[in-house]
């Protein structure tokens, strides 16, 4: 066994042991601890479970790449998935608080007093969660098969293993403190990396500033203008200017501000705390958390993709590729993340070294043959699994980097598989089927879902389905779409009736699935698709993963008109949401 | 007007300020003026467009939601409806 695999089992291991104590510690007696942590959870810890639940494998271990390769046009992800919490905190959590039940559905159904709303939200929780827990599972095997060197399914099935210890004996109550363990190992992970590449790079130690400093090289130039003038050079795009509309990237931010705000993992967060204030402060606290890791990523990602240029271009621009990697003296990293196919070369020249060069690339070598890209496949995940590697960091932080992936990706499975399985229990079995089940029973119930939930979402991420790419799309269009709006109007406007409500849900739902699916095939079958998805194709330019704002947009204005011409509200009703506006009166701990 | 109904005006008035302002750093000044904005620079290298879109909305996010919660707690007293 290697050092560094010697490591990677060491902090791998300790995590893992350290969360099964959690789980023992903290395991749920009743409904109320189950769903909601007994409602008892400080909002800074809070806040830091929040940020696990919400930083997922995807913003651990795919966001730099995704700024190292798209530059400024990957703001979207960086705004789109912090502005959301701004929504979240003055137009949901402080008024779901007060309502003090226990999952997005039962708010629903009760406001709009329609078994059908709320049937249209638990089938909109339960498709974008399933979704969404697809990915996690990816990035878990993924971690566990490159660290660790063990095959895909077996990482699958030892992360199962540990969600199911803690999740199936703990409901929210274990989930919620594992949380906030994997916070800290996540953005410990994440940060020390960040700083050592900051510090050699520019010689400061904060990423946030690092990025925007001068090079350490004693050239005197700023990284940035240093990025875009080697991106250039080199036949890529620029870094810091905009490549796509103006548009999109407006429709998209938008997209994803109010799809976070909408996600019932994340809203369901905020039910765990004791006081409509602390609903308040926990937004905040959880931004705060997210933050960290939210304004590094800008950093780790525009340094990973300098110092891959570096390794591979050593500076150096054709004609003159004498300087260019040598492929008998590839460093250790590259060979490993070749073994996983992340990474890809072909010598086109044969020339015994690799060209790495964008497609507006016009430099011709000594024969004067245009030099082509050699570098065929560069996974933009590398640029953080493989950044401290690429950067010549110690090993244990290589080991690092490896819990803190599966940390994020653990969190977020958790959160999203107890969504779910509170769905199931509380929403379909307690709510529908069987209402006059006791607490004991519904427990049972509860972990009985939620083991049949982690089974599912295992079997998914063996036999991923094709789509599995496209889904983020769809997650945040069904959440934008659908719930946010749902929620704001159940809150913000008491005209608004269940005929309104649920039209508007089923309008909002109904053209964002059809515009997906126009482009990305009918439920994502292969050939289904309607149109080319390009630009071209898309109605003014909005791309299929933008749509979710229009979709809000429509549920809104059918909501609203449909209510205006049907009967307002009963009496009961108009009062539950001038009760909730007001935080006075909410109720503490409560079984219900 | 009723204390009830002053109160959710003034929140309302609140929120619709705060949500100005969370408008105007992302989508304002990250997305729809980032090229005015590019032309200048801060914090030695950063543009300034692309410094609000990657860096500064999100500051600015944080200190809203801290702002709102702690207005709001001010207006819960004053219009006794906080919780203890």
């Amino acid at each position: 066994m290697t050092n560094l695999q010697m490591w990677t089992y060491g902090v791998v291991g300790a995590t893992f042991a350290l969360y099964i104590f959690i789980a023992i510690k903290a395991r749920a007696s009743t409904t109320g601890e189950f769903y909601v942590a007994g409602k008892g959870v400080h909002p800074v810890l809070n806040g830091m479970a929040t940020g696990a639940d919400w930083m997922s494998a995807a913003s651990f271990i795919s966001m730099a790449g995704l700024i190292a390769f798209k530059g400024y046009d990957a703001s979207v992800y960086l705004m789109g998935w912090t502005g959301g919490y701004c929504l979240l905190a003055m137009l949901l959590a402080p008024y779901l608080r007060k309502y003090g039940k226990f999952t997005v559905p039962e708010f629903i159904g009760d406001r709009f007093y329609s078994q059908t709303a709320r049937v249209v939200a638990v089938i909109c929780l339960i498709v974008a969660s399933l979704t969404y827990v697809i990915g996690q599972m990816k990035g878990i095997g993924v971690a566990f098969s490159r660290f660790l060197e063990i095959p895909f399914n077996y990482g699958l099935f030892l992360g199962m293993g540990i969600v199911f210890i803690y999740a199936v004996l703990g409901g929210m109550k274990g989930v919620t403190y594992t949380q906030i363990a994997q916070y800290c190992v996540l953005i410990f992970a994440y940060t020390v990396p960040a700083i050592f590449i900051s510090l050699q790079l520019t010689g400061v130690a904060l990423p946030q500033l690092g990025l925007g400093s001068v090079m350490a090289d004693g050239s005197g130039v700023f990284l940035m203008d240093k990025l875009d003038k080697t991106l250039l050079d080199l036949g890529f795009n620029a870094y810091t200017t905009q490549k796509g509309s103006t548009l999109n990237m407006f429709l998209l931010t938008m997209s994803l501000m109010i799809g976070t705000a909408g996600l019932p993992h994340v809203i369901t967060r905020f039910f765990t705390v004791p006081k409509v204030r602390d609903a308040r402060a926990t937004a905040g606290w959880s931004l705060v958390f997210i933050a960290i890791l939210y304004t590094t990523a800008p950093a780790v990602g525009a340094m990973a993709r300098m110092n891959l240029i570096d390794t591979i271009q050593a500076e150096s621009i054709a004609p003159d590729t004498s300087q260019n990697l040598k492929i008998d003296a590839l460093p250790a990293w590259f060979t490993n993340w070749e073994k996983t196919g992340l990474l890809k070369y072909e010598d086109k020249n044969g020339d015994g070294r690799i060209q790495y060069v964008g497609k507006n690339y016009t430099g011709v070598d000594a024969n004067g043959k245009v030099i082509e890209n050699e570098m065929i496949k560069v996974d933009r995940d590398i640029m953080v699994l493989a950044n401290p590697e690429i950067a010549k960091l110690p090993n244990w932080v290589i080991a690092l980097v490896a819990a803190g992936g599966i940390a994020a990706a653990l969190s977020t499975a958790a959160g999203l598989l107890l969504a779910i399985s509170s769905a199931i229990s509380h929403d379909i079995v307690k709510g529908i089927i069987a209402k006059d089940i006791d607490d004991k029973t519904e427990l049972m119930a509860g972990r009985i879902a939620m083991a049949g939930a982690i089974v599912v979402a295992g079997y998914l991420g063996l036999n991923p389905p094709g789509f599995a790419a496209q889904v983020v799309a769809l997650a945040f269009g069904l959440a934008a779409s659908s719930i946010f709006p749902a929620l704001m109007m159940g809150i913000f406007a008491k005209r608004v009736n269940n005929v309104g409500a649920v039209l508007g849900m089923l309008s909002g739902l109904g053209t964002t699935l059809v515009y997906i699916f126009w482009f990305k095939g009918w439920f994502f079958i292969p050939g289904t698709t309607m149109a080319a998805d390009t630009a071209a194709n898309w109605i003014m330019g909005i791309s299929p993963g933008s749509f979710g704002a229009i979709g809000a947009l429509i549920n809104f204005a059918v909501a609203i008109t449909v209510s205006s011409f049907t009967a307002p509200p009963p009496e009961h009703i108009q009062h539950l949401v001038e009760d909730i506006r007001v935080p006075m009166g909410s109720k503490g701990a409560v079984d219900h | 007007m009723s204390d009830a109904q002053k109160y959710w005006q003034a929140n309302i008035r609140l929120v619709i300020g705060c949500l100005v302002v969370w408008f105007a750093v992302s989508f304002g000044a990250g997305i729809l003026f980032v090229h005015q904005l590019n032309t200048i620079t801060i914090f030695g290298g950063y543009p300034l467009g692309f410094w609000f879109a990657q860096q500064g909305s999100i500051y600015t996010f944080v200190a809203l939601i801290f702002f709102y919660a702690w207005r709001m707690g001010q207006l819960d007293r004053k219009f006794n409806v906080d919780e203890d």
